[in-house]
């Protein structure tokens, strides 16, 4: 049985909302052993299902992390079928039951991801409008759908609706597939609609999941109840690189409820019947590691600057000559936690016979489906992964690495076991964003333009765990028991290609990636952080325009422009000029204590331009953020205020990141444990924050998950430069002194 | 192990719990409830958020036994869809929230604010947000649905 909730609707302050509430009641659950292959791609009641009583199930491989892509995705089923967004029901990424588009990663999910979708909902139409025909001898072109009722043209009379014609025909049709991963995609005979006809797509349609989680009737992983379920808690090693000496549980043998500590390898969890057994469990049990020592640098970017790269990679050319003026500059960007507000959480029910369901908010279930089963020996289709909702993960957070901890200890136990994770075990523990550096070299012509650019960039690569958790040493409860990580890629930091928006006659870049900083089993695990190397790349390669602006005595906008022939990138930086109040002049300001910063970035197809206001001392560094104002173009929107509201919460998060954001650690482990040696944006920091989206109907949607988290940085620190005249070249800006 | 009498959403329970266990805990495990949730088990986040009478407290690091028949609300308890409480609607209209886990201390801290100060000036409004976390970074929303939460009771 698929993971199914209660639908309602109600008007709340003339807000007609849908309810999507979940019932532990109605907790996914698993479960033969034949139910656990995926669905293939290939037959449309795979992608969508129509019930006799008009409701429209469909099902797919993404997933939503928080940002409402859910809601978007239903509309854009619903517009193709001509039905209320109310009938949509999405069953999503649930390995058993839906079919595997890669899950979720690199904004996607609208881009590509409802591509599928989109064309499954318009074959089943065309095919529903087929099957009308014959059944009111109506040629199909008289026809017309409301609400999933077809009927004559100017005959209303004569009608038939959906649920009636699936009563006789199942949607069980082949599609012709192309592509797997992100780019799985599907066609029918239907043709999608023309956007210019949209009803339902571009409408503000209020989000399906927040009136569980207002109402605290949403199930999130956290809240999956399994019978005879048992609570674990791991323990890591002392650090990087230690192994396990010896376990002695006798404290935690008074603690009612306390099952058992369970070992394997450098993998310790205990397993007790509730949860706070379990905690009181993990802090009784006397661990003994080996010692460590010098795992990790004390100057990191000393480091990574003499350290022999593990790849490089160069591209273009620039030449640099005598009469030039010549301006150069280095960037550095700490290591950043993902640190969920919600610690990786997962259910884990592994039977006898192998057959093993785990609960997870897992942005790729399909992946880790796999991974899982090579880390419990297991056939992969006597696994399900069950996609529930978590707390937001912005990449690969922690949600598949405590799933393989709950799958080790139910395997142990040989009973469901649900781990939560400690905020030391996210926060200190859970994947790291990975540190870069960059190196930036320019020649400005006498006309005040940029004849020649060098890029150098040094960085650890955000794929040393990739996020597909598809093998058993991708995981860390894998790595502790001592599978390798075998599929580590090399990911560099770019300003260029599809993410470079200016016209320069001469660049050269050369990327280099830095080796990890402990080979296996280590908390500083790189991984993707939402828009992965993006903030990084872009706080240089922005900050370096800004004083290449500067240096050529221009303003920064219109230095910008020289360079930019693209018209929608034009356009978002008037757009974001005109709202801001952007006042024409080169940075500094003579009035020293508050300026104004711009920067941009482009991705996947998504343009984005943030203008930063802050008010900066330049005696005691003190720097406070008063406004934020971004233009944003993704092409089509879909869903305008769920748009926005995604938007706005990324410039938080990603002001956030640039102020305040740095994992710490000492010679063998992150110290960065909790929210006080880890901290975040809190209510006093975040600025007025303003959207201005700009919508391109006639452009097929890109990303927006990510973009809008690029340009912050650069637009924070070009506004303390405007204010202070001190150029700020590390991040966290607030950390840099 | 200690017989402990717990009213929470305006049910009476009796449970079977260890006196320093924290109030989340109890919640969660031996009343089945799926709110509040557990964030960093430190006081530092906000995610346990509970009501006791009336007052927005951290449910990870108040042991039951101090919550023993006091009123306790839960995000479950303090409005229905059909009938919202006030900062409820208003959060909805502002259609608030990313992933939403943080909800708890967002919601339950802006009701128990506006019970003491219908009008809340900015001092006291960060007085009461200081102590809370949202990663996703939805506090734009959070302010707007405070006001209009405000405004309503106006
Ligand atoms: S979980 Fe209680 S304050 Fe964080
Ligand atoms: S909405 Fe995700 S933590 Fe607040």
């Amino acid at each position: 049985m698929a993971a199914t909730s209660r639908r309602e609707f109600l008007a709340i302050g003339g807000l007609l909302v849908g309810f999507k509430f979940g019932d532990s009641a109605f907790a996914p659950q698993l479960l033969a052993a034949e139910t656990a292959q995926t669905p293939a791609p290939a037959r449309l009641d795979s992608w969508l299902r129509i019930g006799a009583d008009q409701s429209v199930r469909v099902f797919t491989g993404k997933v939503d992390i928080g940002m409402g892509v859910q809601t978007a995705l239903m509309q854009i089923v619903a517009e193709e079928l001509d039905v209320a967004v109310a009938r949509v029901e999405l069953i999503m990424g649930d390995t058993g039951e839906t079919p595997d588009q890669g899950g979720v990663g690199g904004s996607t999910s609208i881009s590509a991801g409802a591509k599928p979708l989109r064309n499954a909902a318009a074959a089943a139409r065309a095919l529903l409008i087929e099957l009308a025909s014959a059944r009111l001898g109506v040629a199909p072109g008289q026809l017309e759908v409301a609400d999933g009722v077809i009927r004559v043209k100017g005959d209303a009379s004569k009608s038939v609706s959906y649920g009636a014609l699936v009563n006789d025909h199942n949607l069980t049709e082949n599609l012709r597939v192309s592509g797997s991963g992100f780019a799985v995609n599907v066609e029918g005979n239907g043709k999608p609609k023309d956007p210019a006809k949209y009803k339902i797509v571009g409408q503000s349609v209020p989000r399906v999941d927040l009136p569980g989680k207002i109402f605290g009737r949403a199930m999130y992983s956290t809240d999956v109840r399994v019978p005879g379920m048992l609570h674990g808690r791991v323990i890591r090693p002392s650090g990087a690189g230690a192994s396990l000496v010896r376990v002695d549980d006798s404290a935690a043998k008074g603690i009612r409820g306390y099952v058992q500590t369970v070992t394997r390898g450098n993998f310790v969890g205990v397993v007790a019947e509730n949860e706070w057994a379990a905690i009181r469990a993990r802090d009784a049990v006397k661990v003994t590691w080996s010692g460590v020592a010098d795992v990790f640098p004390s100057d990191l970017y000393a480091h990574m600057r003499q350290a022999k790269p593990k790849a490089s990679r160069e591209s273009g050319r620039a030449e640099f000559s005598r009469g030039q003026k010549i301006v150069e500059a280095s960037y550095e960007w700490p290591f950043q936690a993902h640190a969920t507000m919600g610690p990786g959480c997962a259910v884990a029910d592994f039977r006898a016979d192998g057959i093993t369901t785990v609960w997870s908010g897992a942005q790729k279930p399909h992946a880790l489906k796999q991974g899982l089963a090579q880390m419990l020996g297991v056939d992969e289709d006597r696994v399900r992964v069950v996609w529930v909702e978590a707390a937001g993960s912005y990449g690969r957070a922690g949600d598949e690495d405590v799933a393989g901890d709950a799958a080790l200890l139910s395997q142990a136990v040989g009973k469901p076991v649900r781990v939560e994770w400690s905020r030391a075990d996210m926060t200190a523990w859970g994947g790291k964003g990975p540190a870069a550096m960059v190196d930036f070299k320019a020649a400005l012509g006498a006309d005040g333009r940029i004849e020649a650019l060098e890029m150098i960039a040094r960085a650890f690569s955000g794929t040393e765990i990739i996020p597909q958790a598809n093998t058993a040493g991708n995981m860390l409860a894998g790595q502790l028991i001592g599978m390798p990580n075998t599929t580590e890629g090399n990911e560099y930091v770019q300003w260029g290609a599809s993410t470079f928006a200016y016209e320069i006659p001469q660049v050269h870049w050369a990327g280099h990636v830095i080796a990890p900083l402990a080979p296996a089993a280590s908390p500083m695990r790189a991984m993707h952080l939402r828009d992965p190397n993006g903030p990084a790349g872009t706080f240089a390669g922005e900050s370096f325009l800004d004083e290449l602006a500067a240096a050529a005595g221009a303003d920064p906008i219109e230095f910008r422009l020289r360079h930019i022939k693209d018209p929608r990138m034009e356009a978002i930086l008037k757009a974001v000029a005109e709202r801001a109040g952007w006042e024409t002049r080169p940075s500094p300001k003579r009035d020293l204590g508050a300026g104004r910063g711009i920067a941009i970035a482009l991705r996947g197809g998504t343009y984005v331009a943030t203008v930063a206001e802050v008010e900066a001392d330049r005696t005691n560094r003190a720097i406070r953020v008063k406004r934020l104002v971004c233009a944003h173009d993704c092409g089509l929107i879909v869903n305008p205020e769920a748009l926005r509201g995604t938007i706005q919460a990324n410039l938080v998060q990603s002001m956030s990141r640039a102020l305040k954001e740095r994992v710490t650690f000492d010679d063998h482990k992150v110290t960065s444990v909790d929210w006080k040696s880890y901290p975040v944006a809190r209510w006093a920091d975040v600025p007025k924050i303003e959207v201005v989206l700009v919508n391109h109907p006639e452009i097929a949607p890109s990303g927006a998950g990510e973009p809008s988290s690029r340009p912050t940085a650069a637009a924070i620190a070009n506004a303390v430069f405007d204010a202070t005249g001190v150029r700020v070249r590390r991040a966290p800006i607030l950390g840099s002194g | 192990m200690a017989q402990i009498s717990l009213n929470v959403n305006g049910k009476n329970y009796r449970v079977d719990a260890e006196p320093d266990c924290p109030l989340l805990y109890v919640l969660r495990d031996n009343i089945g409830l799926n709110n509040p949730r557990f964030g960093c088990g430190l006081g530092q986040c906000g995610a346990c958020t509970v009501l006791v009478n009336g007052s927005a407290m951290r449910s990870c690091t108040l042991p039951v036994e101090r919550a023993a028949s006091k009123k306790i609300v839960t995000l479950e308890g303090l409005g229905t869809p059909e009938h919202p409480h006030p900062v409820q609607a208003a959060f909805l209209e502002e259609q608030a929230f990313q992933c939403g886990y943080c909800l708890n201390g967002w919601i339950l801290s802006a009701a128990a604010l506006l019970e003491r100060h219908p009008h809340p000036s900015e001092q006291q409004i960060q007085a009461a947000f200081e102590g809370l976390i949202c990663r996703c970074g939805s506090h734009a929303q959070i302010s707007a649905a405070v006001k209009r939460a405000a405004e309503r009771r106006a």
